[in-house]
């Protein structure tokens, strides 16, 4: 297929198969998606991240583990692209391999939050009465906690590491995605077209799941995408404080705390992955912001 | 076909319906006539079983219904809203909508059903996966009495079907509705603010305000303007006037 | 109808409005001309004729994207298309005034409607606060509100749908407007308020000598109340003929219209069905 006819097949009035019609209107949503060039720049540096994170080990100049201390904290050079850290490690190595870590400790929260959310506010805006009440009670007391001082208090528990600090952020990150799809179902139960459903004879569970949270994921893949950048910076944050990933994994806070006593002389050591950091915080909102403009029709 | 006996219906603190008493014959289509406010469209969605609140006796085909109801009654009894712009899902095909009642009461042979009730409502094969948002306004409520027709249902209860819609398209839907009625020998309950449309359709019509029937009489008793009710003599007399 | 702008409040020849859309230009207004002078014109049609675009087009209230073409388009000699954003603004809400559908979403929901009439006042008229609370209460008479003191400290979502309609006329008439166009004033009414709210614009137009563009999908109805009707049908006008004269209304898509009405006089098995006929659309560019 030569590509206007492919194209004309996606944008075609009259799509003749399921899948055309599906596939049509994701082309659409791309094409708005296209028009924001900083929301596609921001996806294209995700994908970028996610890409050298995904094949670190291809990339990788030095074993990132590696200890040549008679090396230590050089500037970037030929041999070592972004220099060493303190113990002699190869900077862009210990980069590359941190992203999986953050960047995979991200993916892990957001798998781990955003269908919690979803079905604890679809579920509690739907059936509204007790079953409302304390699913929304015990999100206020979890939404109470300041973020970073429940995951400390969380970690400090159990043990240090990538596992509790994955699931300590997931633990402070999905009331606010519960509180979201709440009120997104109390405006959607109540309309036609979920009226038409239940005069199916559908049960509540086939409503929700069928029906209303199809209309609750654009806002909330929006706020994902958003949080994103918060979660790598609580990620970091643990990492910086000791309480995230634990030496020698490498992790992007992580880097940035053992070597920050080295911000004067060899400033570069923690500064790069502070951009690193920056970079996929920004990105990802940039991300977001496209997405929110092309998703969540309240905008439109 | 229905029976409804003492009905009431509260919402919080407001009674909005009254007391409602009335039967509809099988076969029959029966109107329900009230300015906004009367309560004519909580009737209907009390009996659909989209409102709780309620008591008094209601019975579709000698069945009781109860609080809840079971598939068996969604099998029996459909409803076409008013707004075909609200009660089609945005994000769903015209194939997955029809596709949704087939597969909640198991019913076999989806492919040839949709088919069927695409022509049976008059829609062009190309409709049938196209979005709402892609349809025109008729286009929608045709899709709505697909639905709510593809399970094949004896009841169908309809929400002011055509009050949003354009006069010429009402006309095609009007007819529409009454060729299907025919054809499937349905029992219908209309509700409407349009007393013409309401003695075109019905054989028989309750007027309501306030929440209660002002007066039953029949569609040949509201052309001879033999109304008895202060309430009906208005709405008839308004609505010679407005057809000039 | 060529220099006829003395005495003509709005002159539209060859009005032109497109839509932007994915490929290309949607047309919704191709080439329709009238005039309106102190009358009342209804302007007749099914959604997409372009009956509302119209009426937005003269107030220049189009979204930016709109393009908006036409030989003339001059409300009392000032050319729409020309003006300034300035002369704009003493037009709209000031020498016209707009009424539209739904009064719950044209009314300020945390404002009393004493206060928006006041504030629709004092915009265009010289004065304090206690002379537009004044004028606002006489204006709530004028639309003939029973206890005009009480809905004047009243918030929109207390007065029913008929009594938000009355308000927004009362604000409209505050700067005393010379033409008033009423955008499906009724459509959310019921009948028996419907009627009360059109005989009042009848009344309050013919009482001060205002323009009124009444536009409406509902074609007695609007034979009833106006003087004149022009019929609209995708975006261009099929007829203009006198009220009064409409049942012998020559054109097919207006026999149409009023055919497929069910009737409550009339019993009929089927409802004869308008068939859309090309030829009564000219060609256009």
């Amino acid at each position: 297929m030569s590509a206007t006819t492919r194209r004309e097949w996606l944008l075609s009035d009259t799509p003749s198969s399921r899948s055309q019609a599906r596939w049509g209107r994701r082309y659409q949503l791309w094409l708005a998606f296209r028009r924001n060039w900083l929301a596609v720049a921001g996806l294209a540096v995700v994908v970028l991240m996610l890409l050298l994170a995904i094949f670190a080990p291809l990339l990788a100049t030095h074993d990132p583990g590696a200890q040549q201390l008679a090396n230590r904290l050089q500037p970037p050079s030929a041999e070592h692209w972004l220099g060493t850290d303190e113990l002699g490690r190869d900077s862009w190595s210990r980069l590359l391999y941190g992203g999986r870590v953050t960047l995979g400790m991200v993916v892990a929260v957001v798998a781990l939050v955003a269908p919690l959310g979803l079905i604890i506010g679809c579920v509690a805006g739907y059936a509204g009465g007790m079953v409302d009440k304390v699913l929304m009670r015990v999100t206020d007391v979890f939404l109470a906690f300041p973020r970073l001082i429940l995951a400390l208090a969380f970690v400090a528990a159990m043990r240090p590491g990538v596992e509790s600090a994955v699931i300590a952020i997931a633990l402070t990150a999905w009331p606010p995605y519960a509180r979201l799809a709440r009120a997104e179902t109390l405006t959607i139960r109540n309309t036609d077209y979920i009226a038409a459903v239940r005069m199916t004879g559908a049960s509540p569970w086939r409503v929700i799941w069928k029906h209303v949270t199809p209309m609750c994921m654009p806002s909330l893949t929006v706020r994902v995408t958003l949080d994103m950048s918060s979660i790598i910076l609580t990620a970091a944050g643990l990492g910086f404080l000791g309480l995230g990933a634990q030496p020698p994994i490498p992790e992007w806070g992580t880097m940035i705390a053992t070597a920050r006593r080295f911000i004067l002389e060899q400033w570069w050591v923690p500064v790069i992955p502070g951009i690193a950091i920056f970079t996929a915080s920004l990105a990802f909102n940039l991300l977001g912001d496209g997405l929110r403009d092309v998703l969540d029709p309240k905008q439109r | 076909m229905i029976e409804v006996e003492h009905l009431n219906v509260h919402f919080g603190s407001n009674h909005v319906v009254r007391d409602v008493s009335f039967r509809v014959a099988a076969g029959e289509t029966f109107g329900l006539v009230g300015e906004s406010g009367s309560g004519k469209s909580t009737v209907l969605r009390t009996i659909a079983g989209l409102n709780a609140g309620w008591d008094g006796r209601m019975a579709v085909a000698g069945q009781a219904l109860g609080p809840r109801r079971d598939r068996a009654f969604f099998q029996r009894v459909q409803m076409v809203f008013q707004d075909p712009y609200g009660s089609l899902h945005p994000r769903q095909t015209v194939d997955r909508i029809l596709a949704e009642p087939l597969e909640v009461h198991g019913i076999p042979d989806a492919e040839s059903r949709i088919t069927r009730a695409l022509e049976e409502v008059a829609l062009p094969r190309t409709a049938r996966f196209r979005y709402p948002h892609q349809l025109s306004g008729g286009q929608r409520q045709r899709v709505a009495i697909a639905r709510a027709l593809i399970a094949d249902p004896s009841v169908l209860l309809l929400d002011e079907p055509t009050s949003a819609l354009d006069v010429s398209v009402q006309a095609e839907v009007l007819n529409l509705l009454s060729d299907l009625r025919e054809a499937r020998q349905l029992t219908c309950i209309l509700v409407s603010h349009n007393l013409a449309v309401v003695a075109h359709l019905c054989e028989r019509l309750a007027v309501m305000q306030g929440g209660r029937i002002v007066e039953i009489l029949s569609e040949a008793e509201l052309r001879a303007g033999q109304a008895r009710h202060s309430h009906t003599q208005d709405l008839i007399a308004l609505s010679h006037e407005l057809e000039g | 109808m060529s220099g006829m702008n003395n005495g003509k409040l709005v002159e539209i020849r060859d009005l032109r409005v497109d839509f932007p859309n994915p490929s290309g230009f949607t047309q919704a207004v191709r080439g329709i001309s009238f005039s309106l002078g102190r009358e009342k014109l209804g302007i007749v049609g099914e959604s997409g004729s372009g009956k509302s675009v119209t009426g937005r087009a003269l107030m220049r209230l189009l979204p930016q994207a709109a393009r908006v073409r036409a030989e003339a388009l001059r409300f009392d000699g000032v050319d729409v298309l020309a003006a300034s954003e300035q002369q704009m603004r003493s037009l709209r809400g000031g020498r016209i005034g707009l009424i539209m559908q739904d009064p719950k979403y044209s009314l300020n929901p945390v404002m009393s409607v004493g206060r928006q009439i006041a504030e629709a006042w004092l915009a265009h008229n010289k004065g304090g606060r206690r002379e537009a609370r004044d004028a606002a209460l006489s204006l709530l008479e004028q639309v003939k509100i029973r206890d005009p003191r009480r809905v004047l400290d009243s918030y929109p979502h207390e007065v029913s749908g008929g009594m938000g309609q009355r308000i927004m006329i009362a604000m409209m008439l505050a700067p005393n407007p010379d033409l008033l166009i009423a955008d499906e004033p009724t459509s959310a009414l019921d009948a028996s308020v419907q009627a009360e709210i059109l005989k009042l614009i009848e009344d309050l137009v013919s009482e001060r000598g205002m323009g009124l563009m009444l536009i409406s999908h509902d074609l007695p109805l609007v034979a009833r109340f106006c003087d004149r009707v022009v019929v609209m049908y995708a975006g261009q006008v099929m007829e203009e003929l006198p009220a009064r004269d409409l049942h012998r209304a020559s054109h097919a898509y207006t026999r149409g219209l009023l055919d497929c009405m069910p009737s409550l006089s009339r019993k009929r098995a089927r409802l004869p069905t308008l068939n859309r006929d090309a030829a009564w659309l000219e060609p256009h560019a």
